[in-house]
């Protein structure tokens, strides 16, 4: 047996025992410091633990671009920073207000202000306290981490309109979603994200908004990021091709200045819009960062409307321009005799209400009766047509309903029907309302977009485009109301007559060389004229001038509205002119040169005010 | 003659507080895990319980006499697996500490060798004949467990090599230790730490970090000290009650550092609250003072060596772990034992529990 394998020596009781009483007091002296932490510095550890925790910060996807047909830029984002404020330590905030007045200078109410504003929010989100921060901001924030970590930087991608208020009612704008839109797609959409709130930003948003990512990141106690959790990366949004030609565009822009109205050009032949616009306007950059509360409502209580797309959504009378209609109506029903002819004095009398034309023309037939815009003649006709007639081709051109546009709000306007008044006004149709609907006045209301899809359709032979702006679009419907080409023949001699025509309601002022350029004026008076003119406001009536060429089957058509600009052959016609001129140039190798409409010689006669009623310019 | 061991002279006792300090490491693990890339880190320590059971079954069958015969043999081959370690061993997290046996399994030799040393200085200490250990016995002590110290912090694993120390420390104590030597040992001590400081060039970067985070924890606050300073916002949040299984919020989130194995006592601490803490400290304490028990019945002094030799290791991974839980150490990667989560860590402490098992099972043979 091995020398050390003998039970010779007794066992250590004695010093066993006094390890065991160690042992108990090694196990006291760790249970003493567990208790300071535990219940002595409990709550001092639970303030630290709760300033641990997780930070989601967006990822914000950059919106889809807006390119014109020819891949031009009109619309896009750039990167840029906000400043979060956080919001999960009321007492860090209290603290952090004055550093964040003197660094930021954001003024303390302010902030406490937007901080009750959000105080129905959990408490995890962040308020946006700056948009858009500065260089000097961000520097603010990245050497304050420590001291104020209640800041946070978030990446956002703003939207650009390098082009300002160019295309701009058309374009629309962005903003913060609102409640009913969270509701809808609760999935979707947070608290402050951007969605598109009008115009093409609204219509396509699903496509060019894209999805935003999400980085969770664990922050310790003194704000600093300790890894990420997870990060989806954000999937930028699909850019867009417009059907708009940013040079015809231009053209148009700068002849309307400062003028009230709208233009719409589109290509005659697939409805695609080459341009458009709407005067007032504004300039969408204004809402890409939070545009202030007070600029909103005065650009939303504004009366000018600058808001409002005018090429979709003034609904006007029609004026001369719906004499198109009574042609079209009169030929194709043939309820009258194509020859049909009047003599025309300067008035006529229906009814025992006298109503007045701008000249006497003597004997006038069709022909001459769209080129001289005689309002006699289409008195006549109406009364032999009657509301029925006329409201079937007004409403088979496409007139009083939507052309399906792809923009959101766009407006039916209106062809009254003696249903249609029995319904609202309940009382019989007035035989005296027709006579004013045949020239484009009384409670017939359009948009300009209808009136040059109608002018498109009378010179192709009655099909409705489908206007749209998004190129390649597909799903696209024309409409159609056939004409007989007879038809098509004399209501489209008539428009080419009013443009190069001696006698012509343009006097010849906008003729095109080598250019099938026809159209028809309109000089519609404005509702409630004879009120204002009582009121001694003066008030000019609208112009109108729809173009198109060539003379049939056309490339090209343009309708332009110039509210209170007067005549139609002198505010409307020469933009319209310009718009197709620098289509042709354009096509024809040369690009054009914006030119303007006020060089152009304003017709020798002024209107008086206080026309009789329903008198009617060309 | 020789009454074969029976398997109802298991200690019972003890492997009730074994399996309840087991259990709650488990519970705590999944706590720790199942809402990460982790998840089912529970089951993989049910396996090593399993292992380690089945492990201790077996060394409690051998009669550590025959384990003690061997203690030369032993030591040698420890001490070649140490070496190989350094030489071919497989690195992970910039220390080389593993072998590759083929396959998925990497043994851990240094908790090989924490069971050696045991049965060798037991052998030892069981040799000495007189009342008092004289220097050269405790010379030749020093060298026996330094040359493995050395090897072991070589890898580098600076806890490992410190564990090996206090079965030659509680050893001596028992065997009999001079007061003169012990007081100039503890001077020693005193002025070896300070030295070893002014060596500090020599050890890794991550070692160096973690001494002076310990000695200066305010200034590092998001870096190496963010580790204990999170242990111990996670530890105090806690406060008395705790905030309940799976919610406590630092360990949830991640705060707490490799919060399923080193620093599984500030999640459950989190979580459990100081009850929590006192459960789980007074099993180990019943868990030591039920191994002095049995070191106390011991048949021979042999088998007190040794059972007190896996008292001193246990006894000494609590204390540093707990210590650094609550900031009273540095970071040292000492794992609680039975409740951290580690294969190797928790067969070794069923392996020593199956020393003790066999030293008990004996104590009536003869």
């Amino acid at each position: 047996m091995p020398s050390w394998n003998v039970n010779d020596q007794r066992i250590p009781q004695g010093r066993l025992a006094l390890f065991s009483y160690l042992s108990a007091a090694m196990v006291i002296f760790l249970l003493v410091g567990f208790w300071k932490l535990q219940v002595v510095q409990s709550v001092h550890f639970a303030d630290l633990a709760e300033r641990n925790g997780i930070r989601s910060i967006a990822i914000i996807a950059p919106r889809g671009t807006m390119l014109d047909r020819e891949g031009r830029v009109l619309v896009d984002s750039y990167p840029s920073f906000s400043i979060l404020l956080l919001r999960d330590n009321p007492k860090l905030i209290e603290k952090s207000l004055g550093p964040i007045e003197d660094g930021l200078g954001i003024a303390k109410e302010d902030l406490l202000q937007q901080l009750d504003a959000a105080k129905n929010e959990p408490k995890f989100l962040p308020v946006i306290i700056k948009p858009a921060a500065s260089q000097a901001d961000i520097a603010f924030v990245e050497s304050h981490r420590a001291d104020l970590p209640v800041l946070e930087l978030m990446m956002v991608q703003r939207r650009r309109y390098p082009h300002g208020d160019m295309l701009a009612n058309t374009i629309g704008y962005v903003g913060e979603v609102s409640e009913q839109d969270m509701e809808k797609n609760p999935d979707r959409y947070r608290p402050g994200d951007i969605v598109g709130k009008a115009g093409l930003e609204k219509q396509y948003n699903e496509q060019i908004e894209g999805t935003d990512g999400m980085r969770r990141v664990v922050v310790n106690s003194v704000g600093k990021v300790m890894r990420t959790l997870d990060n989806v990366e954000a999937i930028p949004g699909k850019p867009i091709q417009l059907t708009i030609d940013e040079d015809l565009q231009q053209v148009a822009e700068t002849d309307f200045a400062n003028k009230e109205g709208a233009l719409i050009a589109m290509d005659a032949r697939t409805g695609e819009v080459l341009a458009m616009v709407s005067r007032p306007t504004f300039d969408p950059n204004d809402f890409a960062i939070r545009i202030p509360n007070q600029e909103w409502a005065q650009l939303n209580s504004d009366p000018r409307t600058p808001l409002l797309n005018r090429a979709i959504q003034a609904q006007l009378a029609p004026g001369s321009v719906f004499k198109v209609v009574m042609a079209t109506a009169m030929l194709e029903s043939k309820a009258i005799p194509a020859n049909y002819t009047v003599y025309c004095p300067g008035y006529a009398t229906f009814y025992g209400r006298v109503f007045h034309c701008d000249h006497a023309h003597g004997s006038v037939d069709l022909h001459k009766g769209i080129v001289a815009s005689c309002d006699v003649y289409f008195y006549n006709v109406g009364k032999l047509l009657g509301i029925d007639r006329i409201d079937q081709y007004a409403f088979g051109l496409g007139l009083g309903r939507r052309t399906g546009i792809d923009l959101p709000s766009e407006e039916p306007g209106l062809v009254p029907s003696e249903d249609w008044v029995e319904r609202v006004d309940h009382h019989k149709w007035y035989p005296g309302s027709t006579i004013s609907v045949s020239i484009g006045q009384g409670a017939v209301m359009v948009t300009p977009i209808q009136l040059a899809r109608m002018i498109a359709a009378v010179a192709n032979g009655g099909t409705l485009i489908p206007p749209h702006l998004m190129k390649n679009a597909t799903d696209l419907k024309s409409g159609s109301f056939p004409l007989s080409d007879d038809t098509v023949q004399q209501v489209t001699d008539g428009m080419w007559g009013v443009v190069n025509e001696p006698d012509g309601t343009t006097s010849g002022l906008v003729r095109l060389q080598n250019i099938d350029f026809s159209g028809k004026t309109g000089t519609a008076q404005v509702e409630g004229f004879e009120l204002q003119t009582k009121l001694g406001k003066k008030l000019k009536e609208n112009g109108w001038f729809v173009g198109y060429a060539p003379r049939r089957n056309p490339d090209i058509v343009v309708a332009a509205l110039v509210q209170g600009g007067g005549w139609g052959s002198t505010s409307a016609a020469p933009i319209v002119r310009d718009v197709v001129k620098a289509y042709y140039d354009k096509k024809n190798g040369h690009m054009p040169q914006p030119s303007t409409a006020e060089n152009i010689p304003p017709a020798g006669a002024s209107r008086p005010l206080g026309a009789a009623a329903g008198a009617q310019r060309p | 003659m020789k009454d074969r061991p029976r398997i109802q002279d298991f200690d019972w006792t003890l492997l009730g507080i074994v399996g309840a300090i087991s259990g709650m490491g488990v519970l705590e693990i999944y706590s720790s895990t199942h809402a990460s890339a982790m998840a089912g880190m529970q089951w993989k320590q049910l396996i090593w319980i399993a292992i380690g059971l089945a492990g201790m079954l077996l060394i409690s069958r051998i009669d550590y006499h025959t384990l003690m015969d061997q203690a030369p043999t032993l030591y040698a081959a420890g001490i070649a697996g140490l070496l190989v370690v350094l030489v071919i061993g497989y690195s992970r997290l910039g220390a080389k500490r593993w072998i590759s046996l083929g396959g998925l399994v990497n043994l851990q030799v240094s908790e090989i060798m924490k069971l050696i040393i045991i049965i060798v200085l037991a052998r030892y200490f069981a040799e000495v004949r007189t009342e008092r250990l004289t220097l050269s016995d405790l010379l030749k002590i020093g060298i026996l467990t330094l040359i493995p110290v050395g090897l072991i912090l070589k890898q580098p694993d600076l806890g490992t090599a410190m564990v090996l120390v206090p079965v030659a420390v509680v050893g001596a104590f028992f065997a009999g230790i001079h007061w003169k030597h012990a007081a100039v040992g503890l001077i020693l001590v005193a002025l070896l730490v300070p030295l070893g400081w002014n060596m500090r060039r020599h050890l890794k970067p991550y070692q160096q970090q973690r001494i002076q985070t310990f000695l200066h924890p305010e200034e590092d606050q998001r870096g190496a000290g963010y580790q204990i300073f999170q242990s111990e916002i996670a530890v105090g949040s806690g406060g008395f009650w705790g905030k309940g299984f799976g919610k406590g919020s630092q360990n949830q989130l991640g705060f707490v550092p490799v919060r399923y194995s080193d620093f599984i006592l500030a999640a459950l601490a989190e979580e459990q609250g100081f009850i929590g803490v006192c459960l789980v400290l007074l099993l180990y304490l019943g868990l030591i003072l039920r191994l002095v028990d049995n070191a106390q019945k011991a048949k021979d002094r042999a088998g007190m060596y040794v059972v007190m030799g896996v008292t001193a290791i246990l006894g000494f991974h609590v204390l540093v772990n707990a210590s650094m839980v609550i900031g009273y150490m540095p970071v040292t990667g000492i794992p609680l034992p039975l409740m951290s989560y580690g294969g190797s860590a928790t067969a070794f402490v069923f392996l020593a529990l199956g020393l003790v098992m066999n030293v008990r099972m004996r104590r009536f043979v003869n």
